[in-house]
């Protein structure tokens, strides 16, 4: 049996996957409609947003200090290196993107609003170029964020369900 | 013999794992609404503009020819009962703002278009800001966003004589009386001959929220202190191809031009639903404070032109009515902004005018 996640390791892992896939999907549906859930949508993409920002700050800082769990010697060693590698992007992705939303909407000359009365300082200029360029990357990454994820998710079931070697259950 | 019934086959769980990931894949498809081919999002709105009037890469999908104002808002404390917004504590707030005449042709003469707007941004204490797109027409064409897809898709020119086809312009209207009113009112109703002298409506009804937390449905106005004069319709097509903003222009160099912000409050049972529906003349109306307009410049250098004047960028204790049409503006307005700013902004239209250029 390999040794679990930390408590608080497995905590920020499930509060944030809740989250992550929440934005993502929050994100499509607001694009796709015209409607009055559009402005409902935004008003909580940019909260959740902070929120996942702080969150995957702290997390990260959690996982410099503490040393996860090994992956057990039956993982090959490409998958291991696949393994590690989607979780540095995984990381690298948590807190690029509300970073990139942050970043976009001050570009657009936008008050960065974090709830009907909280105003976040802009973190860039106003400047139409950055916003378009900021604007497209927002959106790509999105998409790659939710394939990793897919990914992610089908390699977890695989230990969890075919392999049964204990690494779906260090997080569980 | 190897004990058989402990190796299971792979099959089956791996088809679940497949099952799953596709579900998850599935759902967040059917939430991005490509499984449903009939949904109207901003990025819909705005192609149904581009089919009308043809893609101008880099310039606004409507409302294309404009100039940039700035001056400031003098509130005058009245509006204090109505919402706790800041704007509308005694005091001087900065505004830029842009005018605008309709359409997506950034070339096209201000003859052709009657039908102009004023876009407004306040900058309020805290970093709010609260953003506004008004018309000289107390009421919109359409009612919805379906209903703004059809009239775009009816009312394409034609290549050959410029004019929307007929029967399919027929057939739209025959449906939509609400379109008919507002085509009449342009065509019948006295129409401001200046920018400087018109009534700008907020269109859309919208809630104000006062420090007790209770709504109030409003809408509001801008109102000229220039005197009103009719607009010559006949000799339109005589008129210099920038004559509305030349005037705009020349205005602005006289002096400050002055707009008293009117809001209006609803009856119980005034639709708030319907930017097609006027309210009836009587209702209570509160002057706030003095728009100041002080400044002239063009698109380029009026630090208007790289602004969504999106009418959903409101300050607390301002918020959207039910209106279906707001959330469709706001929606459109993006994905015109978002599309602009990838395409890259276009130089300015009156300047390149001015150059006697289009391009």
């Amino acid at each position: 049996m390999t040794a679990r996640f930390a408590p608080f390791a497995r905590l920020l892992h499930w509060t944030m996957a809740v989250l992550i896939l929440a934005m993502l999907f929050i994100g499509a549906g607001m694009l796709s409609t015209a409607s009055a859930r559009y402005p409902t949508l935004l008003a909580w993409h940019r909260p959740i947003g902070i929120t996942i920002l702080v969150l995957a700050l702290v997390r990260f800082g959690f996982r410099l200090t503490h040393r996860p769990p090994a992956l057990p010697d039956t993982v090959p060693d490409w998958q291991k290196a696949a393994a590690h590698a989607s979780h540095w992007l995984l990381y690298a992705l948590m807190i690029a993107m509300p970073l990139i939303g942050w970043a976009m909407q001050s570009a657009g000359g936008y008050p960065v609003l974090l709830t009907k009365a909280v105003v976040l300082p802009p973190i860039l200029p106003h400047d139409i170029h950055l916003y378009g360029v900021l604007r497209t990357a927002h959106g790509l990454l999105a998409y790659a964020f939710f394939l990793l994820i897919l990914g992610h998710l089908g390699a977890a079931l695989t230990h969890a369900l075919i392999r049964r070697d204990g690494v779906f259950q260090s997080m569980a | 013999m190897p004990p058989t019934q402990t190796r299971r086959s792979p099959l089956a769980p791996l088809a679940l794992i497949a099952v799953i990931v596709a579900l998850v894949a599935l759902a967040f498809a059917w939430v991005g609404g490509w499984l449903i081919p009939g949904r109207i999002g901003g990025g819909t709105l705005a192609n149904s503009l581009e089919y009308n009037a043809g893609r101008h890469p880099g310039w606004r999908r409507a409302h294309a020819k404009g100039l940039c104002v700035s001056g400031h808002f003098d509130a005058n404390g009245q509006g204090v009962p109505l919402s706790r917004a800041s704007v509308f504590r005694a005091g001087s707030y900065p505004v830029v703002g842009r005018f605008s005449t309709g359409g997506s042709d950034p070339f096209a003469t201000d003859g052709r278009n009657v039908f102009h707007s004023m876009a407004l941004l306040f900058r309020l204490p805290g970093g709010e800001q609260w953003r506004m797109a008004l018309d000289h027409t107390p009421v919109f064409p359409v009612a919805n966003a379906p209903d703004f897809v059809a009239l775009q898709i009816a009312s394409r020119p034609d290549p050959a004589t410029h004019k929307p086809d007929p029967a399919k312009m027929k057939a739209y209207l025959g449906q939509h009386p609400e379109t008919k009113a507002f085509l009449d009112y342009l065509a019948n109703a006295p129409l401001p001959s200046s920018f400087a002298n018109g009534t700008y409506y907020s269109i859309n009804a919208f809630r104000f929220v006062d420090g007790a937390g209770a709504r109030h449905a409003v809408r509001w106005q801008m109102e000229p202190e220039a005197p009103f004069a009719a607009l010559d319709k006949a000799t339109l097509d005589q008129q210099p191809v920038d004559f509305l903003f030349d005037d705009a222009v020349a205005r602005l160099k006289q002096g400050p031009l002055r707009w008293h912000l009117v809001v209006v409050l609803a009856n119980p049972g005034d639709r708030t639903d319907n930017a097609t529906v006027t309210w009836p003349a009587d209702r209570r109306r509160i002057d706030v404070g003095t728009l100041v307009l002080d400044r002239a410049a063009t698109e380029a250098d009026g630090g208007c032109r790289d602004v969504n004047f999106d009418p959903l960028v409101l300050p607390e204790g301002i918020a959207a009515s039910d209106d279906p049409l707001l959330p469709a503006r706001s929606a459109t307005y993006s994905a015109s902004f978002r599309r602009r700013a990838v395409e890259g902004p276009h130089p300015d239209a009156l300047t390149l005018a001015a150059k006697g250029g289009r391009a």
